[in-house]
């Protein structure tokens, strides 16, 4: 077993593990970050591959390559390892999904042409979480199979605020397809069920009368195509929560060092923890450079005192990175804190975006 | 453009942009200028915590409604509220408003409310935006100030009303659709303000969103909020070691190099942000608003009234003709 020990550093985990989870909340960097994690893999001589969900694209940008499919594709570079890239594609994962475990092609066919089918994958929340989850157990799961034979996977996940939301994606999913409702709702109305189907049928005609009748319809010819699948999605949901709570898997949490982005990555630690998955590792993104050791105010009123010359305006600025460096440093203790003994990497702000491999390698100077 | 008018009566103005752009800072700047000019605000979010009540000095806590800056002072600043409005509870107070208490409390202790969001996607969305119509019309106050959702729900969020039209093609639910898809339509009322950073990545998405909203909602886009531009000194031109000795002040040893370094950074960075910007302005044929970087990393009532201040300025600089009507 391997608890962290606070001497297993983010290195050690790529060189490791074989499964990493990034997460934390939106515009953090976790793509990027991401990204680097599996280069690094590659460059240690493994066989990585990187799946992204963010739909902005920029982890294609950061590779130089112009789209993702919903299969990974190699990245040509110069490392002993390989590196493949993959953008999550949730539709198509959840049809191939609802073709794994349909009984014949006619149940399958009437599922995918079913419209609130096809609302699943654009409006219920947690949908997308869950395919991340489904991607990387397919990808995982290859190795079996042969389809596929990655030594690391690393997948980036959705902006959740809540972590739990993400762990019980899978679950939720499939508590929302086995839905007492719609039992209720499609159960013959005759027998000892017919008085409870009537008051049932009352509560489903008020909602029609709200959003309409041939929405409700299309809600129930799902569920009726659906039927008999429900133990083959749960079955796997539950094999997808072990391979997340596997030890081979570890969780690292990317966050920029702002106070509120900060704030929310110490929630979403909390949240892990109260699921039982520890943070191995913290990424903090674009931390303001310091250059001078000594107190923000010290050289503020040395700025001041030269007021209305060069030599002040330098010192304002020097003052400007202390202070804006030393507050980055407060708020990333609390954090650091939060999720101890996982080691804490800072990444620093930048000179400029990153938009290629060269961009991605300067990053990973940083995530030794 | 006077800010008094930009903040004209039973405005709605909609801040959206991705994660990590400072949606919520120009949310809270945008309602303390509208006070400072003497507009009431009522900012209205939609996802649950936020930073927005520290920004304003209040401790964080969770809030329906809430008074953050009290208007009527000598100062003639007016009154800025907030509340939140969650999709959840939309969905049952509009339920409750259609004589349907019954039932939403069944759908929610059935679990049956995730079937009928599914069902009819952007119902919660709808909901929210209905509510907040509701708000405008009842002049809740001056201005109307949404922080829309993050990510890239923002042009799911506004789109939710043409979406739902179709899908649901009588009923109650397309009735509030309609009046929702006219509010957004009025140029005059409704207004877009888009948030990005000065950098490569968001300004590519900004400007995509930009066009998405145009062409999918037909909503009217106002200017642009640039947050986050780093301010200029003159003097850091200047090598330390010359600007020392003109000033007859002795540096300590290593302190020429850090002050070098330093201001090297910053000038490094202003050009970055300043190339970001123009192509922002090719790309995009909106006036800006320009948002400081603050190097305090926390906002409080001081750093609030300091963007605000920037805000202002920013409004005051405006073209009339090219943020209202049919400008766009």
């Amino acid at each position: 077993m391997s608890g962290p020990t606070g001497d297993e550093t983010l290195e050690t985990l790529v060189r490791e593990r074989e499964i990493i989870v990034c997460c934390g909340s939106g515009g953090v960097g976790k793509t990027t970050t991401a990204a680097v994690i599996a280069l690094q893999a590659a460059e240690a001589g493994r066989k990585a591959v990187v799946v992204t969900i963010d739909p902005a694209k920029r982890l294609a940008d950061a590779l130089g390559l112009d789209g993702l499919t919903n299969e990974p594709s190699r990245i040509d570079g110069d490392f002993p390892g390989e590196l493949s890239a993959m953008m999550l594609d949730t539709k198509s994962t959840f049809d191939d999904l609802v073709g794994a475990h349909a009984s014949d092609d006619e149940q399958r066919r009437r599922i995918l042409d079913n419209s609130f089918y096809r609302n699943i994958s654009g409006a219920l929340s947690g949908t997308q979480e869950y395919m991340a989850m489904e991607k990387l157990y397919e990808l995982h799961d290859g190795r079996n199979s042969g389809k596929h034979d990655f030594d690391l996977i690393v997948i980036d996940t959705p902006p959740t605020r809540n972590a739990l939301d993400f762990l019980e994606a899978p679950s939720r999913l499939t508590r929302f397809l086995d839905h007492r409702l719609y039992k209720i709702m499609t159960a013959p109305n005759r027998g000892v069920l017919k008085a409870v189907n009537m008051a049932a049928q009352t509560f489903v005609r008020s909602i029609a009368k709200v959003v309409g009748a041939d929405v409700i319809d299309d809600a129930i010819a799902f569920f009726q195509a659906f039927d008999g699948m429900e133990q083959g999605f749960k079955d796997r949901a539950t094999k997808v929560e072990e391979l997340l709570r596997a030890d081979d898997t570890a969780f690292v949490l990317v966050a920029s060092p702002r106070r509120d982005t900060m704030d929310e990555a110490t929630f979403f630690a909390e949240k892990l923890a109260e699921g039982g998955i520890p943070v191995r590792s913290l990424v903090i993104n674009r931390m303001h450079p310091n250059f001078a050791d000594g107190l923000a105010e010290a050289t503020r009123e040395r700025a001041n005192s030269l007021d209305g010359q060069a030599i002040g305006d330098l010192y304002r600025n020097l003052a400007d990175f202390q202070l804006v460096s030393s507050r980055e440093e407060d708020h990333l203790a609390e954090l650091a804190e939060t999720v101890a003994p996982a080691p804490v990497v800072r990444v620093p702000f930048l000179r400029s975006d990153v938009h290629d491999l060269d961009g991605l390698r300067e990053i990973e100077t940083y995530l030794r | 453009m006077k800010p008094t008018e930009y903040f004209a009566a039973s405005r709605l103005l909609i801040v959206a942009g991705k994660g990590g752009v400072g949606k919520t800072v120009v949310t809270a700047a945008l309602a303390r200028a509208a006070a400072m000019a003497g507009r009431s605000s009522l900012i209205v979010e939609v996802e649950g915590k936020s930073g927005l009540p520290r920004m304003f000095g209040h401790p964080e806590l969770g809030y329906d409604e809430l008074v953050l800056h009290k208007g009527g002072g000598t100062d003639g600043h007016a009154e800025v509220t907030a509340r939140t409005i969650t999709p959840d509870a939309a969905l049952i107070e509009y339920l409750e408003d259609h004589g349907l208490s019954r039932i939403s409390k069944r759908l929610v202790s059935s679990g049956a409310l995730d079937i009928v969001a599914t069902a009819a996607p952007g119902i919660r969305d709808i909901l929210v935006l209905g509510k907040v119509k509701q708000l405008q019309r009842s002049a809740a106050a001056d201005v109307i100030i949404l922080d829309a959702p993050a990510a890239g729900h923002a042009i799911t969020f506004l789109r939710s009303a043409r979406g739902l039209m179709d899908a649901v093609k009588v009923g109650p639910i397309n009735t509030q659709a309609k009046d929702v898809l006219e509010l957004l339509e009025d140029h005059d009322a409704c207004q877009v303000l888009l948030v990005t950073l000065p950098e490569e990545t968001p300004v590519n998405e900004l400007v995509e969103t930009a066009f998405s909203l145009e062409d999918q909602v037909g909503v009217g886009l106002g200017p642009v909020v640039v947050n986050g531009l780093y301010e200029d000194y003159p003097g850091l031109g200047e090598p330390a070691a010359k600007a020392a000795e003109d000033a007859d002040v002795s540096l300590l040893a290593g302190e020429a190099e850090a002050l070098d370094e330093a201001a090297e950074f910053r000038r490094h960075r202003i050009a970055l942000q300043a190339d970001q910007v123009d192509r922002l302005s090719e790309q995009l044929p909106l006036p800006q608003l320009t948002m400081p970087f603050l190097f305090q990393s926390e906002i409080g009532p001081d750093e609030l009234d300091r963007l605000a201040r920037a805000m202002l300025v920013g409004i005051e600089a405006l073209d009339v003709d090219l943020t209202l009507g049919e400008g766009s």
